[in-house]
């Protein structure tokens, strides 16, 4: 290849975990482990969208959170922008916290429900910069206007909006600070489509302007193959494929991103009759508690013997499509 | 279809205002429709339009102050749930209505565990022993697909991921076998597939007990999936309402049709750029006195702005029952 320049990861993930420990029984001991992600390395480059799909629970928010050190993670390398974010002091981590930020998923649970809107978006303005309070004002209405928020509802309290309108609070004190890196974390899940798509194009012409990179977590899929340049899907806190987007929607090559994608609801009716669904049977089985070999054995239409037992790495399986199944390993390991 | 059953729910002329320091909100105006046994109502609108509102309303679950409603009938099984006492509003709203909020992590006590909350309106509506509601809550909890139910009862809301908060909920709403279910974006925070083994569950709960169920979504493709009747609500009011198929085949109001062609495609060819409605939604500081949409509206005409138009029917079946709409504009005034 003769590109100009390779691209360079702005995020590099090496082999995160993050485990939750279970407390049982009347002394509150340790029995076990929820492993929410297990291992899971991925790049982000920079001025790239990555979306982050894959079944609730699988460990998506987690991992966002780990990657901000929202969360202390169990092992694993988190470095961003050169920097590993996972050694950083109090102090140093607070000094990052401008270049990365997060769009929380649960809108209503992190907006403090005493302050009004002006002041909350603004606080990362008045804790991170010297502005005077008018230069404020004027970018708060800025913001409130990129996210179709109407300046008249400056003085109002979180509790007074409507479940989209409050998600769209934390979108604009997300933007506030014109962070370099961004977790969007079900961003837009509660929007309706026309503000789902101001927001999306927004966050596009931000990244077209200022380089932004982002991390999307979503589970609509029509809208990930809007935004995101590659996609890694999720099962069970592990990566099962990370693919340039058009690869993965024309041809998803793991068995559970080709079901993931066979079950997104159709909005033409007469389209939805003809849509062939693959339906998983079977439960999805407790992170607590992952079945030995991979983690989609259990659920997985294409289920090898091997599967049952060995751990199938994510590997190249094609020029930069990353798989973890034994399906493409299949070669390797017969010898 | 159970065109000709009597409706559970009837709610006719509902209107909710906010009393607020800078002025009133008025969420609600006017707002009428039924819901038969069995039948799924899907709505949808814009953010903002006034969807949670009025299903809080009905079962009189805002705070008041600041919310007022002004006027209006919620009949259940004939009757009249905005004048029932305070003991009597209970049973309808732990028994009788299961509300799905649109804020899962709100709703649920940060302080109970899931099972328990799961288990309690078992115990008080149903008088289950201890024992009995939590059998049942691990039952309800595997009906939502969460794995090692019986395990997680012991679990606190914040150990969930967003999306099992929201399985929860539903759970909750489902626990007493409820006549209604009000859902409110009850799967924002599922992926596709949970998502579609709960829509199996809802239909199964309504060919089985004849469940009738108000389904509140942003997701047009989940409402062509289950819905029997779609209303679309813009600035506080109901501006189309029609069976699903009529709904996406022959859209009527401007902002219905607007709002079909946003849908982003997840075959089709990649737009560049995502279309939006432009302009700004309405403020609803004053009760209408001209159609909401008029400021985006491609059709409006003179008329739209002195007078807010009346739902009408656009077939022979009257207004609420076949396809309406609240526009003043019809496809053959195009160019007047
Ligand atoms: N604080 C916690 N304590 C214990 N377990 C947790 C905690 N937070 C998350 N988990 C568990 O970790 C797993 C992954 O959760 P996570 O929130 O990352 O899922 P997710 O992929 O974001 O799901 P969703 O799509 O539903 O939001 C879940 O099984 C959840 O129960
Ligand atoms: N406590 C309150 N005080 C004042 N205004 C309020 C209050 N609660 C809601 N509103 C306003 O009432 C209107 C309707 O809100 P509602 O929550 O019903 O919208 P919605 O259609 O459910 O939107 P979404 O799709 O974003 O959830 C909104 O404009 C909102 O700002
Ligand atoms: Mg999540
Ligand atoms: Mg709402």
């Amino acid at each position: 290849m003769f590109d100009a320049a390779p691209a360079q990861p702005l995020v590099q993930v090496r082999d995160l975990k993050m485990y939750f420990p279970i407390y049982s029984g009347v002394l509150r001991r340790k029995t076990g482990d929820v492993k929410a992600v297990d291992g899971i390395s991925f790049d982000i480059f920079k001025g790239e969208t990555l979306g982050l799909v894959g079944e609730s629970g699988c460990g998506k928010s987690t991992v966002g959170r780990a990657l901000l050190r929202l969360y202390e993670p169990t092992a694993g390398s988190v470095s961003i922008g050169g920097t590993n974010v996972l050694s950083l002091g109090d102090e140093a981590l607070r000094k990052t916290r401008p270049q990365m930020q997060m769009v929380f998923q649960d809108p209503q649970a992190s907006l403090n429900p005493r302050m009004p809107v002006a002041a909350i978006i603004g606080e990362p303005l008045r804790e991170h910069t010297d502005w005077d309070g008018q230069k404020i004002l004027a970018r708060v209405y800025e913001l409130m206007d990129a996210v179709g928020l109407n300046r008249k509802f400056a003085n109002r309290y979180p509790h007074e909006f409507s479940g989209g309108q409050r998600q769209r609070i934390g979108i604009a004190r997300a933007l506030a600070l014109k962070p370099k890196f961004i977790v969007c974390d079900e961003p837009i899940a509660a929007l309706d489509v026309s503000i789902q798509a101001q927001v999306v194009n927004l966050l596009e012409d931000l990244q077209d302007e200022f380089g932004l990179t982002y991390l999307f977590i979503s589970h609509d899929l029509s809208m990930v193959r809007h935004i995101a340049d590659r996609v890694a899907v999720m099962y069970l806190g592990r990566i099962a494929e990370l693919s340039p987007r058009d690869g993965l929607y024309a041809r998803p090559l793991h068995p559970y991103a080709e079901a993931l994608l066979s079950a997104v609801p159709e909005p033409d009716p007469a389209l939805a009759r003809s849509r062939q669904r693959i339906i998983l049977k079977g439960d999805v089985p407790s992170p607590a508690n992952p079945p030995k070999g991979c983690n989609f054995c259990t659920r997985c239409p294409k289920v090898m013997d091997i599967c049952r037992q060995v751990k199938p790495e994510l590997a190249e399986v094609e020029p930069g499509r990353l798989v973890a199944c034994h399906l493409y390993s299949e070669k390797t390991a017969a010898g | 279809m159970p065109d000709q059953a009597l409706p559970v729910l009837d709610v006719r002329g509902l209107k909710t205002v906010f009393r607020t320091r800078g002025g009133e909100v008025h969420a609600v105006n006017d707002v009428s429709f039924h819901l038969r046994p069995g039948e799924l109502l899907g709505v949808v609108g814009e953010s903002g339009s006034g969807k949670s509102v009025t299903m809080m309303s009905l079962v009189r679950l805002l705070p008041s102050p600041p919310a007022d409603i002004r006027s209006g009938e919620v009949m259940l099984q004939g009757k009249d749930i905005l004048k029932l006492r305070d003991e009597e509003l209970r049973d309808v709203r732990g028994a009788r209505v299961g509300f799905v909020f649109q804020d899962p992590m709100t709703s649920l006590n940060p302080v109970f565990t899931v099972g328990d909350q799961i288990a309690e309106p078992l115990i008080r509506h149903k008088g289950m022993t201890k024992a009995q509601a939590a059998n049942r809550a691990v039952e309800l909890l595997e009906l939502v697909g969460i794995s090692d139910a019986r395990k997680r009862l012991s679990a606190y809301p914040h150990q969930f991921s967003g999306g099992m908060r929201q399985r929860v909920m539903i759970a909750v709403a489902l626990a007493c076998d409820p006549e209604v279910l009000i859902a409110d974006e009850p799967t924002t925070a599922l992926d596709v597939t949970i998502q579609a083994q709960i829509l199996e569950l809802v239909k199964d709960l309504r060919q089985k007990l004849g469940m009738a169920i108000v389904w509140i979504t942003h997701d047009l493709g989940v409402i062509a999936g289950i819905a029997d009747r779609v209303m679309v609500m813009y600035g506080g009011q109901v501006v189309e309402q029609a069976p699903v198929k009529e709904l996406f085949t022959n859209p009527r109001h401007p902002y219905t049709r607007a709002l079909l062609k946003t849908i982003p495609s997840l075959t089709g060819h990649r737009d560049a750029r995502l279309q939006v409605i432009e302009g700004q939604p309405p403020i609803l500081t004053a009760a209408p006195t001209a159609c909401p949409f008029r400021p985006r509206c491609k059709h409006a005409l003179d008329r739209c702005d002195r007078e807010n138009p009346q739902r009408r029917a656009l077939d022979d079946r009257p207004v609420g029952h076949g396809h309406d709409v609240a526009c003043h504009w019809t496809p053959e005034s195009a160019d007047v």
